[in-house]
């Protein structure tokens, strides 16, 4: 069993959590992810390893569908029934010069540990995080400690530049040169935000979330086509080269299990209720 | 011994094969001519002594009978049921060459059963030599050296990447042909040894190979893991398995009970399977069950599959339709599958394997409507924890290369079952683990 440490919500369904596993923790470096199981009759699901403390480790996750839902029902002391990692290939840490490292939505939950080890590798660190609105944008105050500059947008406008990252990112390339580029984020905002570095030449990296259930590469759940190949994302990524990803597949293949996990959330709403168990139990 | 009536069992997950009372265990067991020279032993990858158990049966006295058969082999519920025995102990039987050989595999069982029934004996373990030994993978081969260098007195880890041990035994072969209770006992009995079991444990990820080379002898059963995909058009739509993913849902995630497990598969209305092997079999029958339409195609004919004859007899009375000497080419449909293109193929010649091949007959393509395929072509080797320790010979199709008795090319490390082998049977992976496990033995009792 895997405790939960402290349960703390970010922003409108969106929470982090620290978990005790230690395996995991002295092991994580930038970039990989952990699968965990809730219980007995639970799912397998992949997060991102979003920063590591002592014996625990951090991820940050939106309730979306019913595993996160019930995820984002444990309080600290609670227990997850397992969890392992880390997986997948760390970030190819190097000193390039200039990166940046960009983070969309939940998906700034990866961008921390990347910059931290891009600085401590002696590059210079630009970060742009963007979000819908102002209430969603997290990490802001873990990015700005941890990267030379850092831009944030919003869609709306209520919070840092209105528009998104890609048009910031557009700027700077115009600007300056820039050698590496991170991009995490859900699927359609990486291939948007990747395409504006292909006319740059600039090497980009996406991490890719497809759907996986044993994550060690036993199963091929996960299997993206890049460069017109097909890799695993839990063993040969989860970071690829974003010009090579052939990105409507991936989320073509996201959506698999649409029709299942709307009657298994549907399912889980009607049992919660029936429990007398509200939601905004974090505030 | 007899079968649940096909019609029935096609609705659930439930063991096919009854198996064998008391009665028709010992008149079967006292068929045996317990020959001087027993060919059966030396057709055992596990060299149990057959005749002795056989005897102890015929005598009914079964705790003895699973004394003997532990002896040598400390899963003997689930090699009863899995092993190939027509072409090993049964298969050399000579009774059969003049009526039916000994059902050496159906009395095993019985007496496993009987074992696990009536409350099972641990065998003796050695006193402890302070040796410590790191099994990497719960499959059949690791279960077999951590129960082999526990009862010589070896204090065995072994790690786990997933959340229950077993590896194939619990992921892959589904429960109508090796019930989960039975691999739980089994590896129960293993685990009563003084075995430490660390689940959730990725060696060269969540272990480090340094902490890993640390121990004083370290067996590598990781597992055929990686599985085959054809390379044909179309094989990334929403509805193309490969078979270890389709039988990990359901077998080791519960897939088959969802929404109560939470798990997802698709069920598709009409599923075709590819491969002829047992894995191809399984995959088949598990869509059956899961009220599928199901097409299983082959490149060669019947004869030449790979899969067990039981279990291609099963298959078909399930239902299943078999199309052989039938190629797939192409998976139709737009982001969901909706057909696959197949070419018929004609048997000339003999290849490298010395196996009829096949080659497509031109002109001869035709469609099947399916909405779902699962790929059962077979599996190679996991690189990921090979590729991680530095020094590590491999073989051509990636394995760990071994000498006859599981040794690598470094000195402590040792390497069994499809991980070194290749894809091969349980018993295979438990024959190469047993003879690791003896050269591990005598390296440690030198030191």
């Amino acid at each position: 069993m895997y405790k939960v440490e402290s349960a703390t919500r970010l922003a409108d369904r969106v929470y982090e959590y620290w978990i005790r596993a230690p395996q995991v923790a002295q092991h994580a470096r930038a970039g990989q992810f952990l699968i965990l199981r809730l219980h007995d009759a639970g799912e397998r699901i992949p997060l991102t390893i979003s920063a590591v403390r002592g014996d625990t480790v951090r991820v940050i996750f939106m309730a979306v569908g019913k595993t996160t839902e019930e995820l984002a029902m444990l309080r600290a002391g609670d227990s997850i029934k397992d969890v392992v990692g880390p997986l997948g290939k760390p970030s190819e840490i190097e000193t390039y010069g200039t990166c940046c490292v960009i983070g969309g939505g939940v998906g700034i939950a990866s961008t921390p540990l990347i910059a931290k080890e891009l600085k401590s590798a002696g590059n210079h660190v630009i970060g742009i995080i963007g979000a819908r609105n102002a209430d969603l944008l997290i990490l802001e105050d873990e990015m700005q400690e941890v990267c030379d500059e850092l831009y944030i947008t919003t869609d709306d406008g209520s919070k840092g530049i209105h528009g998104f990252a890609s048009d910031v990112l557009k700027k700077l390339l115009e600007e300056r040169t820039i050698d590496r580029v991170w991009i995490i984020g859900p699927a359609i905002m990486m291939k948007v935000t990747s395409g504006v570095t292909v006319p740059y030449g600039v090497k980009t990296y996406v991490s890719l979330n497809p759907i996986m259930v044993d994550g060690t590469g036993m199963c091929g759940s996960c299997r993206v086509t890049v460069g017109g190949e097909t890799k695993f994302a839990c063993v040969d990524g989860p970071e690829f080269d974003a010009h090579q990803v052939d990105f409507t597949e991936l989320m073509q293949r996201q959506r698999i299990y649409t029709g299942q996990e709307k009657v298994s959330l549907e399912r889980f709403a009607e049992h919660r209720c029936r429990c007398g168990e509200g939601g905004g139990h974090h505030e | 011994m007899s079968d649940r009536p096909a019609d029935i069992r096609v609705h659930d997950f439930e063991e096919v094969d009854y198996g064998l009372s008391t009665d028709e265990a010992i008149a079967e067991a006292e068929r045996c001519l317990q020959c001087k020279k027993p060919l059966c032993v030396k057709g055992c990858p596990v060299c149990i002594d057959i005749p002795a158990f056989v005897r102890e049966v015929a005598e009914g006295n079964f705790p003895a009978a699973a004394r003997a058969l532990k002896e040598q082999n400390m899963l003997p519920a689930i090699c009863g049921r899995v092993c190939p025995q027509e072409t090993q102990c049964e298969g050399v039987c000579i009774l059969g060459n003049k009526e039916t050989p000994i059902r050496i595999g159906a009395l095993e069982r019985f007496v496993a059963d009987w074992e696990r029934e009536n409350g099972p004996e641990l065998p003796e373990v050695a006193k402890s030599t302070g040796k410590r030994v790191a099994v990497v993978g719960s499959g059949p081969a690791g279960l077999t050296v951590a129960a082999e260098l526990a009862r010589a007195g070896h204090a065995v880890t072994i790690f786990e990447s997933l959340h229950e041990a077993g590896g194939v035994l619990t992921y892959g072969i589904p429960a109508f042909r090796l019930p989960k209770d039975v691999v739980r006992a089994e590896i129960e009995q293993v685990l009563a040894l003084d075995v430490r079991l660390e689940k959730n444990h990725l060696v060269g990820r969540s272990v480090s190979t340094d902490e890993l080379l640390g121990y004083d002898a370290v067996f590598l059963a990781t597992g055929a893991g990686l599985p085959t995909f054809m390379c044909i058009p179309g094989e990334n739509q929403n509805g193309v398995y490969s078979a270890n993913e389709f039988l990990t849902r359901v077998n080791l995630m519960h897939a088959d009970a969802f929404p109560e497990f939470d798990t997802p598969v698709l069920h598709g209305a009409r599923v075709a399977v590819i491969g002829g092997g047992n894995v191809a079999m399984d995959s088949a029958r598990v869509a059956r069950r899961l009220g599928a339409k199901v097409s299983l195609i082959y490149r060669r004919g019947e004869e030449e599959m790979p899969a067990r004859k039981a279990e291609v007899g099963h298959a078909k009375e399930e239902g299943i339709e078999f199309l052989t000497c039938t190629n797939p080419t192409r998976i139709l449909g737009e982001q969901c599958v909706t057909g696959i293109e197949c070419v018929k193929m004609s048997l000339c010649g003999l290849d490298a394997s010395g196996r009829p091949s096949p080659e497509p007959i031109e002109g001869s393509e035709f469609t099947l409507d399916v909405d779902m395929v699962i790929q059962a072509i077979g599996t190679s080797p996991n690189p990921l924890l090979v590729s991680l320790i530095p020094g590590l010979e491999r073989g051509r199709r990636g394995n760990v290369a071994v000498d006859e008795n599981g040794r690598t090319s470094i000195p402590h490390v040792y390497a069994g079952g499809d991980i070194a082998t290749g894809a091969a049977t349980v018993i295979e992976a438990m024959g190469s683990a047993k003879r690791a496990a003896a050269a591990i033995n005598a390296m440690l009792k030198e030191e």
